[in-house]
């Protein structure tokens, strides 16, 4: 294998060249299907602030699925394939396997990007990103679809050969690190979910060409959410994955306990795909057993899993703080930490967002019951974009920080502005979810071109504050995709203008890991023989947790007033 | 680094776990049983269920059904569209024909009273979200989902659609109207 290795002179990760150029190229075609996206988003967040509206419905519609295809899917995708090559190669500090079929799955992916973009934007194929049948869109969209993911697949059996070659080779000892076991996680679910995927769109697209006859809604969207939840079940042990990492990089942080750590992804793997049940709670097809089954132990496992990363991830920073004399009060290692650094101030706002927004949010939305006073109204997305764009993208972004002078050899350019943007960014997006949370319990749906329902037979007027919740909508979406704008010109700008920086040495043998029993190793060790205590996580976690409660029985309080059902 | 480091203990699995990590995970667990137990508990003691009660049908029988239960029981009509108003009888089925783009017919109730209502769509996915009260359910063409429904207030009820269907998506917009 003609391949060289380079060793990173700030970090002192080792990447293969071959490898180094896919996590590159991914990388990129992730921030491009993110411009796109963004593009796509102002379109819908100025069409549904009913004081703009700025769209007619068919363009609206159009926007709306665009914008679900390229960020749900094509940029978060896209960065991930990118993760998974430098969990396995750079990690393991060995080479990348099969580099050839990686080009061809990046490229299968690119063709998928580029086709299914064109479907949608043909006109042709407005059908949201859940295309439930029967509404059909046209066949190019599913086949866009399906070579995407077909793509994605490779790069997962290329992370996976990456894995064997490294333990052949003896690339390292032991087991593998935490992260690269979080990004196999992530692998594992990635896998189910493209096989789920064939399982419905290889139909569908039969379908829509007519060669099969019907296809039934209520198996469709079984089988379709086998795909469409745990896909975003990629990005959650991606981005849990990349807290640690962050957290290893910034403080040197260890995790307080591996084998906690690495259970809890393990708890993703077996719970998360049934976890997808949820999203039919309020579908006719399925029993109330089923529901309550596989909302409940399954669901309430992977649950059980993101609330011990949400104690462990700050537990591993609060540790490695409080080694370093940050140890006055609950909070001095919290309030010391480098704010100023966006790696790290992009990690915690992820990581709380995420936890206090998207988990709790989650939940109650995904309740047997409660999932009727929510159920496709504007709630929906609100607690997505709290899970999928606080908690996975501003993630990633965090990561590009660390990974445009490392990868890419270049300085980030305006530091000054690259402290602000994860704020900016992270704020806004929140708030976001926040007020459209609001409207979507006050009933205001989801993929809705006009509150105001012109042309229907009857009029309603939702309440005044739903208006006002729409308005902040509007306002926060508005600066939130000013935050993403930023982020693309700083990392764009940085890869053409920043400043040159050293490569460092170029070698023709990857250098393995240093031995376990080795003095290096054995200074870095600290293990859970001596556990630092972390009190401050203790009572950011209780806070989570009566936030939790409280905000659960509320809802159910709202439930109990609605009209009696059975 | 040992996050992106192989663990420095080769026996990982076999390090003690802290206390402070035990009980967050016990609190953690016992929290989840409680939200499972709630689901349950509800369906026991509380009001609102979402009916089992599915049949499986096509847009042509389940059309019929309703037209049907319009023709016995339609006591006006309303709009320049002549919507017919149906009162659903005591205890009786209620029919609700999801289309593009209207729910038909307008359903007419009493508080306190309890209805079978049927739901199903003669086309794509429609979402039946009745408001201002706020209950949310998803009808599917082929299946006909009957609920029982108890208004308890007075007034006139907006049914909006919630799930995307087309371009009028936004004109399909019903009534129940609740004496």
């Amino acid at each position: 294998m003609a391949t060289t290795y380079r060793t990173c002179p700030r970090t002192g990760l080792q990447f293969d060249t071959a490898a180094e150029k896919l996590m590159r190229w991914n990388a990129v075609a992730g921030v491009l299907a993110l411009l796109v996206g963004g593009i796509m988003a102002l379109g819908v967040i100025l069409t549904r602030w009913p004081a703009v509206k700025l769209l007619p419905a068919d363009q609206f519609y159009l926007v709306l699925t665009a914008h679900g295809v390229d960020m749900l899917l094509i940029w978060i995708i896209f960065f991930e394939m990118a993760v998974l090559y430098f969990a396995s190669s750079t990690l393991l500090r060995c080479r990348l396997a099969a580099p050839k079929m990686a080009w061809l799955g990046f490229w299968l992916m690119v063709v998928g990007a580029v086709m299914g973009n064109y479907a949608v934007l043909a006109g042709e194929s407005s059908v949201m990103f859940t295309s439930y049948v029967p509404m059909q869109a046209s066949p190019l969209f599913y086949l866009a679809l399906i070579l995407f993911a077909v793509g994605a697949l490779i790069g997962c059996f290329v992370f996976l050969g990456t894995l064997v070659v490294a333990k052949r080779e003896k690339s390292y000892e032991g087991s593998i690190p935490m992260v690269t076991f979080g990004a196999l996680t992530a692998c594992i679910i990635a896998i189910f979910t493209i096989a789920t995927g064939a399982a419905i769109l290889i139909p569908t697209l039969l379908w829509s060409v007519g060669l099969i006859k019907e296809i039934d809604p209520q198996l469709y969207r079984l089988v379709w959410w086998g795909m469409g939840h745990s896909s975003q079940q990629i990005n959650v042990s991606a981005h849990v994955a990349i807290w640690y990492l962050i957290a290893a990089v910034v403080f040197g942080a260890e995790p307080l306990s591996e084998k906690v750590s690495r259970f809890a992804f393990f708890l993703y793997i077996l719970f998360l795909q049934l976890a997808s049940a949820h999203h039919l709670l309020s579908d006719p097809g399925m029993s109330a057993e089923w529901k309550v089954l596989n909302t409940s132990y399954f669901m309430y496992f992977a649950v059980l899993a993101s609330m011990i990363h949400g104690f462990t991830v700050p537990g591993a920073i609060e540790a490695a703080q409080r080694k370093k004399g940050y140890t006055n009060g609950l909070f001095e290692w919290l309030r010391k930490a480098p704010w100023g650094n966006p790696v790290f101030s992009g990690m915690f706002l992820s990581l709380v967002t995420f936890g206090f927004l998207g988990g709790i949010s989650g939940v109650v939305v995904g309740t047997e019951q409660l999932n009727m006073l929510m159920h496709n109204t504007f709630y929906v997305p609100g607690h997505f974009h709290a899970t999928v764009v606080c908690g996975t993208t501003l993630a990633f972004m965090a990561i590009t920080y660390l990974l445009v002078p490392t990868l890419f050899k270049r300085e980030m350019i305006f530091p000054k502005l690259c402290q602000i943007q994860p704020y900016l960014f992270g704020i806004s997006m929140a708030v976001l979810s926040l007020v459209m949370m609001g409207a979507g319990t006050l009933g205001v749906s989801r993929r809705h071109w006009d509150m105001a329902f012109s042309g229907a037979p009857f009029q309603y007027e939702w309440p005044g504050a739903a208006y006002l919740m729409m308005g902040l909508t509007g306002i926060f979406g508005v600066i939130a995709i000013t935050g993403g704008a930023l982020w693309i010109l700083l990392v764009v700008g940085s890869l053409l203008f920043g400043k040159k920086l050293d490569g460092g040495t170029l070698s023709d043998k990857p250098v393995p890991h240093a031995p376990l029993d080795s003095v290096a190793a054995r200074a870095s060790h600290t293990g859970s023989a001596e556990h630092v205590q972390v009190p401050g996580t203790v009572v950011l976690a209780m806070l989570l947790l009566t936030s939790f409660v409280l905000y659960y029985f509320v809802n159910w309080k709202y439930l109990s007033e609605v009209w009696a059902l059975s | 680094m040992s996050a992106i480091l192989p663990p420095a203990d080769r026996l990982w699995w076999k390090q003690p776990i802290d206390k402070t990590e035990w009980v967050w995970i016990s609190l953690a667990f016992t929290w989840a049983m409680i939200m499972f137990g709630m689901m349950i508990y509800w369906h026991i003691n509380g009001k609102q269920n979402l009916s089992n009660e599915v049949y499986k049908t096509t847009p042509e029988a389940y059309a019929a059904k309703a037209e049907k239960f319009i023709a016995d029981n339609t006591v006006r009509t309303e709009t320049e569209k002549n919507i017919p108003v149906v009162k659903v009888p005591e205890g009786g089925d209620g029919y609700l024909i999801a289309r593009l783009w209207d729910w038909y017919p307008i359903l007419e109730m009493e508080r306190g009273k309890t209805y079978k209502v049927h739901l199903s769509s003669m086309d794509y996915q429609h979402g039946f979200s009745l408001q201002p009260v706020n209950i949310n359910i998803q009808v599917l063409p082929g299946y006909e989902h009957v609920v029982k429904m108890t208004p308890t207030k007075e007034g006139t009820y907006s049914i909006v659609c919630n799930e995307y269907c087309g371009i009028g998506h936004h004109t399909m917009l019903g009534r129940i109207y609740v004496k």
